[in-house]
């Protein structure tokens, strides 16, 4: 009954949808404020409606009702509550809900939250937000329902993959899902504004705390999809350039060029088309993100749905949507006419810098993911780009991108003074050199690309810090003032300084924990020892130990370095009972910002166990920087000036003031 | 500086950067493409010394040897042509004989083929699509074992 109740909601949803995309659009045609104060209700019903859908696809999975064809393919009985409810979501359909369902979410939170926007650009704005729902329910209804029932219904399920029976992949789609459906306002926000040639500044205000959060889920969700990788599929690698990594990726660069862009569009209304098109292209990259895991086009170490049948479909939602947009960009933009002026030593121009270069890596891992692909379409050539090409590119790309990181927040808006700036951050430098020297000594004159690398790093926190120190001219004034002046800066510099220094946090993580692991392949018996980067690793016991629904073969070492004890490391290999699906459940001993990270090979019968240890210096300053920078965009996101509209305010502070006379 | 010039001198720059980016991207690709071959391409078409490449089939069954040092050797085969494979290391989870593999890596002047990748996938039915290609092309692809699902559509009241 549940499944069909869902099913209905479905159907119901996409009704709603077809007239939220219809109604608004044609009144905002006609000039028609009734047919537009329409949406926000519309919006709210199809919220309701894709809330009941989630709802009753996550209690069939809840009640492993194995008559639901999705229930039966992705769940068994046994597995723990978090991961029945997780395996709703951890399949081609049920991700597709979940999708949709943070559409309806977003769409429903801008109705609530937007009463100073204009009525027509509202509007406007979810109308195309029920135009992409429309599609999706259709395409879920169409080609991927998750509430098919089974006649008869078996008696057990099939398990879910056991390689995503983990918490941190539980959480990594919903949070990449709120980021990518996150770019869907601004999305809606462009078409809409080239619809009703509403663009100016309060649209860039609008538009900039709906771009920051999808952002911040975005960053979070690429971190732990990451952390994930690392210590789940064994390899000790946290980033692989699989095509799918690169797919969540994309967006994540587009926003962080777009969430910057919309400054310039906020402050001083120049870069307006541009960052409508970069608006157009953030969501774009997140649909091909979202179809790219989901329809087996890629070949990759995640692709756990294959099903080219839906390449089709996909294909054609993809140009519709992608292709539709920047048609009505090419028609329009050229009306939207000239924005403000700047001189090329300005804020606006490092702005402008970090844009051009965010988006030409973007092309760049673009052409290195969907390169493959063309070839393979246009001759009989398979082949793979590796990590060298993606390290080149991005990597030479980074370099100019990060050194002129510091000088942005510096320069003074329209017209800038780059020696002043160069001044203020020559601490900075004096301490990234510092760094250099240091990080010399300690590793006995490591490669010099790493010492560049750490250099730069530190660059990128001092200059960050400093920035804040000047603008609150802590080093020149007494306490108490410093300290009055920096409460009274804005939230928005904290987020700046956040964003940035982790962004500096995650370089020097990246550059140690790739230049200076370390790396041991031994076979150990009990009471053998093994060595790895300066640590003795003894393995103490190994032996079986059963869980919920998987077997374990449990090996404990004990860790010392120059004799001294530093704790206790176990790791594993898992065989799931179900589904007879071994996987490798590796341990990690964190020392400081390091890890000692254990991966057990073959477990023989005669009581060797294959073991591949490594040292990883620094490796969790990676996800600790990028964690960092998402709590700078909520800083940011917190900024009075982003909660407040300011025009509408002021007008409204005066108007009591009238009525009062 | 009047709009005109500034524009221009914002083209000029944006069209430096692409240029490099371009050239960049150009000398990448030449030296980090990785062409997939099954056992039979390599025999018809012999990679170039030092070449990398990926040599991908299934694990012929009793194939797996192991030897001191962690060295494992194993036989890759695509029904038609088979090849030797060697590789150092611990093996992914979902290595076992009679399964779609793929390792990339090097071939020697002996005929091994020297892997220092091997890619087994996450899922167990999953079998690599450029394997299942290859293995259409010798005419022993034996189809999807996964057995397809009775599917009826939703029935109220059950």
């Amino acid at each position: 009954m549940i499944a069909e109740i869902g099913h209905f909601a479905l159907v119901l949803a996409l009704a709603v949808g077809i007239l939220q995309s219809a109604l608004p659009l044609w009144g905002v045609r006609r000039n028609d404020h009734t047919l537009m104060r329409l949406a926000p209700t519309l919006a709210g019903v199809m919220f309701v409606a894709m809330g009941i859908a989630f709802a009753c696809l996550l209690s069939v999975h809840a009640l492993s009702d194995f008559s639901t064809q999705n229930v039966f393919r992705n769940s068994h009985s046994t597995m723990p509550l978090v991961f029945r409810l997780s395996a709703a979501w951890g399949n081609h359909e049920g991700s597709m809900v979940l999708w949709t369902f943070t559409l309806a979410l977003f769409a429903a939170l801008l109705s609530a939250f937007s009463s100073r926007l204009p009525v027509d650009l509202k509007a406007a704005t979810l109308a195309v937000q029920g135009l992409i729902a429309t599609t999706f329910l259709l395409f879920i209804l169409l080609t991927s329902n998750p509430f098919l029932r089974l006649d008869p219904a078996p008696a057990e399920g099939r398990e879910l993959n056991p390689v995503l029976q983990d918490i941190g992949l539980a959480l990594h789609p919903p949070l990449l899902y709120i980021g990518y459906v996150g770019f869907s306002l601004a999305y809606s926000f462009a078409v809409a504004a080239l619809v009703t040639g509403r663009i100016d500044a309060g649209w860039a205000r609008a538009v900039r705390p709906w771009v920051l959060i999808a952002w911040i889920f975005l960053t979070l969700g690429i971190a732990l999809g990451s952390y994930w990788a690392y210590y789940e599929l064994g390899w000790g690698g946290w980033w692989f350039w699989d095509p799918v990594e690169n797919a969540s990726l994309m967006p994540w660069l587009a926003g962080t060029a777009l969430f910057h862009s919309i400054i310039v569009m906020e402050k001083r209304n120049a870069m307006r088309v541009w960052t409508l098109l970069l608006a157009i292209l953030a969501f774009s990259l997140s649909l091909m993100g979202t179809f790219l895991v989901r329809s087996g086009i890629l070949t990759s170490v995640h692709a756990f749905a294959v099903d080219p049948a839906r390449g089709i479909v996909i294909l054609v939602i993809l140009s519709l949507f992608i292709g539709g947009a920047l048609a009505l960009y090419a028609w329009r933009a050229g009306e939207l006419g000239p924005g403000g002026l700047f001189s090329p030593l300005s804020r606006e121009a490092a702005l402008l810098l970090n844009n051009l270069l965010l988006a030409t890596a973007t092309a760049t891992v673009f052409v290195g993911t969907l390169y493959p692909l063309a070839l393979e379409a246009f001759s009989d050539d398979k082949i793979s780009v590796g990590p060298p090409y993606f390290n080149l590119t991005f990597g030479v790309l980074m370099v100019p991108l990060m050194l002129c990181m510091p000088f942005g927040p510096m320069l003074a808006w329209k017209r800038g003074d780059l020696l002043a700036a160069a001044e203020r951050l020559l601490a900075a430098a004096g301490l990234a050199l510092v760094a250099a020297a240091i990080s010399a000594w300690l590793t006995q004159g490591g490669p010099l690309l790493a010492l560049a690398g750490f250099a730069l790093g530190t660059f990128v926190i001092a200059g960050a810090v400093s920035d804040i120190i000047l603008r609150a001219r802590l080093l020149t004034s007494s306490p108490r003032t410093a300290l009055s002046r920096l409460a009274g800066l804005p939230r928005q510099a904290f987020g700046t300084l956040l964003g940035h220094a982790g962004i500096g946090v995650f370089l020097i993580g990246v550059v140690s924990a790739s230049t200076f692991e370390s790396e041991t392949i031994r076979t150990l018996r009990v009471g053998e020892t093994m060595s790895v980067g300066g640590y003795e690793l003894r393995l103490v016991a190994s032996g079986p130990r059963s869980g919920a629904n998987y077997q374990d073969v449990v090996a404990g070492f004990d860790v010392r370095r120059e004799g001294i004890s530093l704790g206790h490391v176990e790791s594993a290999k898992r065989v799931y009972l179900a589904s007879r699906v071994p996987t490798t459940e590796t341990g990690q001993l964190r020392i400081g910002f390091g890890q000692l990270y254990v991966a057990l090979g073959e477990v023989g019968k005669d009581g060797k166990v294959g073991v591949r240890a490594y040292w990883k210096p620094n490796i969790l300053l990676i996800w600790f920087g990028l964690v960092m920078a998402a709590a700078g965009g909520l800083c940011s996101l917190s900024d009075r000036r982003l909660r407040i509209g300011a025009p509408a305010a002021a007008r409204r502070a005066i108007a009591p003031a009238v009525t009062a006379q | 500086m009047s709009r005109k010039q500034r524009r221009l001198s914002l083209i000029v720059f944006v069209g430096i950067v692409l240029a490099s980016a371009t050239g960049l991207v150009l000398v990448a690709l030449q030296d980090s493409i990785v062409f997939f071959n099954s056992p039979s391409d390599i025999l018809a078409r012999p990679p170039a010394p030092d070449q990398r490449l990926r040599l991908g089939g299934l694990v012929v069954e009793g194939s797996i040897e192991r030897l001191p040092g962690e060295i494992v050797r194993f036989t890759v085969s695509d029904g038609t042509n088979t090849r030797q494979v060697s590789y150092v290391g611990v093996l992914p989870d979902l290595f076992r004989e009679g399964q779609g593999v793929i390792t990339e890596g090097r071939l020697q002047p002996d005929g091994m083929f020297k892997a220092d990748t091997v890619l087994a996938k996450h899922d167990e039915t999953y079998m690599p699509r450029e394997v299942a290609e290859a293995l259409k092309r010798q005419g022993v692809w034996q189809g999807d074992k996964s057995k397809p699902l009775p599917v009826s559509p939703g029935k109220p009241g059950s």
